[in-house]
């Protein structure tokens, strides 16, 4: 009996150390994991192509648009300022709207609401290149999203999406990210899976992307249906993906292989 | 091309050196780099775009010349080393299929 006991809980205690969330001690970003080079690529301004995106978007900040004829600047201002701190808080929940939002919905809100436009495409390369102009002014600040009453019932639901087993392969996004990271999958090295670079430059697509582009291609990988642009499933793993990264710095644009 | 007509292009040259002195430059410039090798969603292949010639003067005299073939990927980087000789201006030429055609400079300080 007594033999029983200790062997189940000793069970218990190998089932939670194999299994489970990251201690928040060990939590890093994908960029400890790359080479040196690539670190040195994405630091350097000169040599970062996202740097082509954030370019972009600052064009795009200073020019009017839409029915509104009015520029971002005309009511945001200097971004440099009034854009600091924003991409760390999303994606939030929108007050009129219930139900959280990403960066890229954010603006394109603001574009079809205060400017009078048509709403960009997803992954657009003027909405990647605001995104990344916005989220450019964030670097080196710690991802810090709400964790409220209203954000709570979206983050379990994200946190459910990452630990559902799924597609042909039947993985969950746990069962590389968090039981795996650090481990190779062919030759590549698993990364922790943070959105702390995004919108980000991947040598692989030879093009900046957002998350939900990034997530598209795991789903894929795993031979699971990806989610469309958007949809509340892709936004809510988005939420829980960084309440999952809190403290880790903003990097965007980040450089990723 | 998105934003602007003009194709966007990152430079990193030194504003000042001394005479004599190895300097780094920098280049780094949208182009999608189309090798002309892969299917289009539809299944036909995609006609190549890519740079063809990259060419650095300085003061007008070339100091550093490249060939670029379909095999180099997309935002062609390209990085060099030249002796700062005198105070003027290093200008960047690249040129490829379907007309593209982009130019840059930068001021450089001998002292």
């Amino acid at each position: 009996m007594r033999f029983w006991r200790v062997f189940v809980s000793l069970m218990l205690v190998a089932a939670t150390t194999v299994a489970g969330e990251i201690p928040t001690s060990e939590r890093r970003s994908g960029y400890s994991q790359m080479s040196a080079d690539l670190q040195r690529m994405q630091d350097d301004d000169s040599a970062n192509p996202g740097m082509l995106w954030v370019l972009d978007g600052e064009t795009l900040w200073g020019r009017q648009e839409g029915a509104a004829a009015k520029s971002c600047a005309d009511c945001h201002g200097d971004a440099a300022q009034s854009m600091k701190g924003v991409a760390a808080r999303y994606p939030a929940v929108d007050g009129a709207l219930k139900r959280p939002i990403d960066l890229e919905e954010r603006i394109n809100l603001c574009h079809a609401n205060h400017q009078g436009a048509t709403p960009f495409a997803a992954e657009s390369r003027d909405l990647l290149a605001l995104t990344a102009y916005v989220a450019r002014q964030s670097k080196g600040m710690p991802v810090n999203v709400a964790e409220d009453a209203a954000a709570l019932p979206f983050i379990a639901a994200g946190r459910a999406l990452f630990l559902q087993r799924q597609g042909q392969l039947n993985l969950s996004c746990g069962n590389c990210h968090d039981d795996n990271w650090g481990h190779k999958l062919g030759g590549a090295m698993i990364p922790q899976g943070h959105p702390n670079g995004y919108p980000l430059y991947r040598l692989e697509w030879q093009d900046l992307g957002s998350l939900q582009r990034r997530l598209r291609n795991c789903l894929i990988g795993m031979r699971a249906e990806p989610y469309a642009y958007g949809s509340p499933e892709v936004i809510e793993l988005e939420l829980f993906l960084a309440v999952r990264a809190k403290w880790l710095s903003i990097e965007s644009p980040a450089i990723r292989p | 091309m998105a934003a602007d007509t003009k194709p966007r292009a990152l430079l990193h040259v030194p504003a000042t050196a001394k005479r004599g002195e190895v300097i780094e430059i920098k280049t780094l410039i949208a182009h999608p780099m189309e090798s002309g090798y892969r299917a289009g969603p539809n299944g036909s292949v995609l006609p190549r775009d890519i740079i063809q010639h990259f060419v650095c003067t300085y003061n007008g005299e070339e100091i550093f010349r490249a060939e670029l073939s379909p095999a180099i990927a997309a935002n062609p980087f390209i990085t060099f080393f030249t002796v700062a000789t005198q105070s003027g201006t290093i200008a960047f030429e690249w040129s490829g299929d379907n007309g593209f055609a982009a130019r840059e400079q930068a001021a450089i300080t001998v002292e």
